[in-house]
């Protein structure tokens, strides 16, 4: 009778999501409590610093490029010592993607995804984060490296006066 | 009988009273629905709205009656405006003939816990369920898509089909209680319910109500894999907010009334009589969200099958045996 095989297995079926409901639910409450996501998830970008405590940022504009959506907006200036660094640096965070790309382009580990999630924002103007915002005191992702440790400071200003420098060259005497 | 103002007035606190519970029963049980549905699912449910989620029913009245009233311009106007009441109204004009509990004495004289105990209480309840249908067909004629026809001529046929195992599968027990009215049905049960006699009808009436309620795994006219939401595609608002309404409803008296035929109703020992009808409809409003929390959908020609090769003649045979059985004994 295959009525018989049937119902067996539609009593199988109704035990085992009966069984189900005294199970633990596996939702999370969101707001409240949170789950710990990966290392290496893309949540909010930060900007490092290096382990002596310095900004890695050198503002070469390399992230700002390989941004897909254009969220990335800084000025490049240059300290006393040589040192380049971003006098203003900008994420839109209500245009940014999280793909990742600026932090693969940074050739000095500066900009990093870290896995903390957003929070949400009643202002649109809120989603935009300065410099101080973005900056950490940490070292994120890898603590030994420091840039100015493999290439040296040795640029002095003004330019071409250091030991066995040349001036620079006027760009302009060279036009035909 | 002439009717005292006392009269009157003991009929219309019995009326409004039932509408607060069936009504409050009903919004509650669509939180339970989806509370249980989740918890099948080891979901959690909607427990945002008040303590574990129990304001939630009032927010989703909120939410029906706020929303935009839209009316195709291609509908019947008229027609469509109607379907949601008609689809709703049977189901709640059941509850006039289900006894809530035993006769209790109050202020002195014996009141009843039921609006009319009709003689011919199981014909009404099934012209009542023949009506329903035309809630469903209506709505769907009316709304002028095709979606919403293909789900009401689905509803139709299925209706009309499982209307005919069920009054068949109530027929042993109104042979066993020899009396259509459900007050002596309950009566009748006061040894030992019907569904020891009659496990065969109590199946097949449990399969019958599961289709005539359109609930999954019989919800081919509403089918929202395969035809949007089938007769209330094009319903919106408060509108919408009736046949849903009306569709639970039905589960609450299709389960007072599997629990009257075979459960023996308010009868049980300890608890008052109240409290084991509840009971007795709080398991069958389980079971149905249970098994829609089982099972998927049948296929229409499953669902013909079913119906007519094997639930009507199963039925049959059924009273035969019973007939043969009340004779013998």
């Amino acid at each position: 009778m295959p009525i018989l095989n049937d119902i067996k297995e539609i009593l199988t079926g109704l035990s085992i999501t009966f069984r189900h409901i005294f199970r633990k639910p596996v939702t999370v409450q969101f707001p409240e409590e949170r789950r710990a996501m990966p290392e290496r998830f893309r949540g909010s970008i930060v900007l490092t610093r290096d382990p002596d405590g310095a900004e890695r940022c050198v503002a070469c504009y390399l992230c700002s490029g390989a941004c897909p959506v254009d969220c990335i907006s800084m000025a490049a200036a240059e300290g006393e010592n040589g040192r380049r660094y971003a006098a203003w640096f900008r994420i839109n965070f209500s245009r940014c993607i999280l793909c990742g790309l600026c932090a693969e382009a940074c050739p000095t580990l500066a900009i990093q995804m870290s896995p903390e999630m957003f929070h949400c924002r009643r202002q649109v103007i809120d989603m935009v984060y300065e410099k101080e915002d973005l900056l950490i005191d940490g070292t994120g992702k890898d603590p030994n490296y420091n840039f100015y440790r493999h290439a040296g400071t040795g640029v002095v200003q003004p330019r071409g006066s250091g030991a066995g420098e040349q001036a620079p060259a006027d760009p302009r005497s060279l036009l035909p | 009988m002439t009717w005292t103002a006392t009269d009157i007035a003991l009929m219309l606190g019995k009326i409004v009273l039932l509408y607060a519970i069936i009504l409050t029963g009903a919004a509650y049980l669509v939180l339970a629905e989806r509370r249980i549905l989740g918890f099948i699912q080891d979901r959690i449910g909607p427990n945002r709205v008040g303590p574990l989620g129990l304001l939630q029913p009032l927010a989703d009245v909120i939410k029906m009656l706020t929303k935009e009233d839209m009316i195709p311009t291609a509908a019947d106007r008229l027609l469509f405006s109607l379907a949601p009441a008609m689809a709703a109204i049977p189901a709640i004009l059941t509850f006039a003939i289900i006894p809530l509990g035993a006769p209790v004495q109050l202020f002195g004289r014996q009141v009843h816990l039921q609006i009319a105990d009709l003689n011919v209480g199981v014909l009404f309840f099934m012209a009542l369920s023949s009506i329903a249908v035309y809630g469903v067909a209506l709505g769907g004629w009316a709304s002028n898509s095709k979606y919403a026809l293909l789900g009401s001529i689905r509803g139709l046929s299925q209706l009309i089909s499982y209307e005919l195992s069920m009054g068949l599968s109530l027929v042993p027990v109104v042979m066993l209680a020899k009396s259509l009215s459900l007050a002596d049905i309950v009566n009748a049960q006061a040894e030992m319910p019907f569904i020891v006699y009659q496990p065969v009808a109590f199946a097949i009436f449990l399969v019958s109500i599961l289709a005539e309620c359109r609930r999954i795994p019989f919800d081919l006219p509403e089918a929202e894999g395969e035809l949007v939401a089938g007769f209330h595609t094009e319903y919106s608002g408060m509108r919408f907010g009736l046949f849903f309404v009306g569709e639970y409803i039905n589960i609450i008296s299709l389960g007072s009334l599997a629990s009257l035929f075979f459960l023996g109703g308010w009868r049980g020992p300890l608890l008052p009589p109240v409290l084991w009808f509840f009971i007795k409809v709080g398991l069958f409003s389980f079971l149905f969200i249970w098994v829609r929390g089982t099972l998927p959908r049948l296929r229409y020609d499953q669902l013909m099958h079913l119906g007519w090769k094997f639930l009507t003649p199963l039925a049959l045979l059924n009273i035969l045996v019973t007939g043969w059985w009340l004779a013998l004994r």
